[in-house]
């Protein structure tokens, strides 16, 4: 179970988040939507404890993370995976040791059944003959694959997805939506997932909330948040221009 | 008034601070030493880099050392005849001061800054923050196997350079200078202590842990991109450098009394 109770974060004086509260469906696929810039790596962040908050709670089964030391928080991290926006792919290593991390960290296992795990997650990214490669060598949809894939290596409780889809081509995109939609199903895992598809994003999620201005402006199932009243909801869903809404700062 | 003393006190103020941070990150990276799991590995690929990569810059450095030590106190010494002294002159001042001096300021310019290059640029790329989603230590990962390998390779490099430094007086003093081998040699064994040998390598262990040190707390704290990441690696090279001379008079001043 994850919940924010409100949340503020600024940097220099810019509110990112702010007073945010956000309960997260367990062992259901949620999707954040919201603008470029509103802050949700930022919110995936602090659910990991890459930030911390000025103020707020953060709950991750039952325990405030923003009290635990960063000991602690080394243990719980064990339950997470995580695709960064840019993959964050280790540059010193190759593909396949980049999977194989996490494995190796975590879990005593023979080469040879760390090697047959690797080879099984990059088959599910669609990557084949590519573990010897180097990260410097990949396209920008390869790496996030690549990442994707060491994300799920551990198959995880929780897996935070930034941007799974973006910058693929549209049939890896849907080919990438199905692996979240299957790795969910199989691991019963709880998925939080940045997107800017809206269009897969009703396809798939449980849940979908939106984040604007620091606050979740909306949140629900897919077919009530599609019938929103919110014009600021309306207008990023059709994907017209927001116009400044009256109240903001 | 208190505007002079604020702005003046400011530099003095980051200073403490950044020395302090830098503190603490030793303390850590050496609690994480004793934690398991234990990174045999990575610290060998580390010693390899620091120590094993850098033989031959220093074989070099280390070689005109000697050579230009031995032309310079021949010069002086034969004044009044006392050219049978260059040998050992040459043997004090490089085990004792030129030896570790140089091959850390090498070490410096050479691994020092790639270590403050390479994990500056993994912080700004997140890597460093996908460490951390792994349950991984960066300190224990990337920090404390380049500050053990420093420490352990300086000294060894440090005789590297000792000797070939001595073989270098030895070239030009004897067979350009025409010294009598006997004499050289014998000089040396008569005025040079195993001691001095052995207080420049403790002094090479400790600049060993400053280069390390100051590279690994530069790249770990950069920010700001590409950018970021060019002014932590020349800046780690800058406070090395001053930080292992000033750090060799302390220590010089302590061990040779
Ligand atoms: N480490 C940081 N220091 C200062 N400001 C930051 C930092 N991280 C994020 N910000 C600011 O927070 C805001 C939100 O950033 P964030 O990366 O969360 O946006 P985003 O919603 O993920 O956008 P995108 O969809 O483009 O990835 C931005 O205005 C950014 O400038
Ligand atoms: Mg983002």
């Amino acid at each position: 179970m994850i919940k924010l109770v409100k949340v503020s974060k600024s940097f220099k004086g810019q509110k990112v988040l702010d007073n945010l509260d956000l309960i997260v469906e367990p062992e259901k696929i949620n999707i954040i939507i919201g603008r470029s810039g509103s802050g949700k790596s930022v919110l995936l962040k602090h659910i990991i404890g890459l930030i911390r908050p000025d103020s707020g709670q953060i709950f991750v089964d039952g325990i405030d993370i923003t009290k635990i030391n960063e000991k602690t928080f080394n243990e719980m991290r064990k339950k997470f995976g995580m695709l960064f926006q840019e993959a964050a792919l280790f540059d010193s290593m190759t593909v396949g040791e980049n999977v194989a991390f996490p494995i190796k960290e975590h879990r005593h296992l023979s080469q040879k059944k760390v090697d047959e795990i690797v080879n099984e997650k990059l088959i599910q990214v669609g990557l084949t003959n590519v573990a010897h490669k180097m990260p410097s060598e990949l396209s920008g949809g390869m790496k996030k694959r690549v990442g994707l894939a060491r994300a799920i290596a551990l198959d995880p409780e929780i897996i935070l997805f930034d941007e799974p889809t973006t910058g693929l081509d549209p049939i890896m995109c849907s080919a990438i939506n199905n692996l979240i939609v299957q790795t969910q199903e199989h691991t019963k895992a709880t998925c939080i997932v940045i997107s800017h598809d809206i269009e897969s994003t009703f396809k798939i999620a449980h849940k979908v909330a939106m984040l604007y201005h620091g606050k979740i402006i909306e949140e629900g199932i897919p077919g009530e948040v599609k019938v929103s009243g919110n014009p600021v909801v309306r207008q990023f869903i059709e994907g017209r221009q927001i116009e400044q809404s009256p109240k903001q700062k | 008034m208190i505007r002079i003393f604020e702005s003046a006190g400011r530099p003095f103020v980051a200073f403490v601070e950044e020395f302090g941070r830098i503190l603490l990150l030793l303390i850590s990276a050496t609690a994480w030493l004793f934690r398991p799991p234990f990174r045999f590995r990575v610290v060998l690929k580390q010693m390899e880099f620091v120590g094993v990569k850098s033989i031959t810059v220093v074989l070099i450095t280390g070689a005109f050392t000697g050579m230009v030590l031995a032309l310079q106190t021949y010069h002086g010494f034969r004044m009044f005849g006392g050219e049978g002294l260059v040998g050992s002159t040459l043997t004090l001042a490089i085990t004792r001061e030129l030896g570790p001096v140089f091959t850390a300021l090498m070490v410096t310019g050479r691994a020092g800054s790639a270590m403050a290059a390479e994990i500056g640029t993994m912080k700004v790329t997140e890597q460093i923050d996908a460490l951390y989603t792994m349950s991984v230590s960066p300190v224990q990962f990337l920090i404390m196997p380049r500050i053990v390998a420093g420490i352990l390779m300086l000294p060894v490099l440090t005789v590297i350079s000792d000797f070939i430094g001595i073989v270098g007086g030895y070239f030009v003093g004897v067979k350009l200078l025409n010294i009598n081998s006997g004499i050289f040699m014998a000089r040396i064994v008569e005025i040079v202590d195993l001691d001095d040998i052995f207080n420049g390598l403790i002094k090479s262990a400790c600049f060993g842990l400053i280069l390390a040190l100051v590279g690994c707390y530069k790249g770990f704290y950069t920010t700001g991109g590409a950018e970021g990441v060019g002014k932590a690696t020349t800046q780690s090279v800058v406070y090395a450098s001053v930080a292992i001379l000033i750090s060799d008079y302390f220590l010089t001043s302590v061990m040779f009394r």
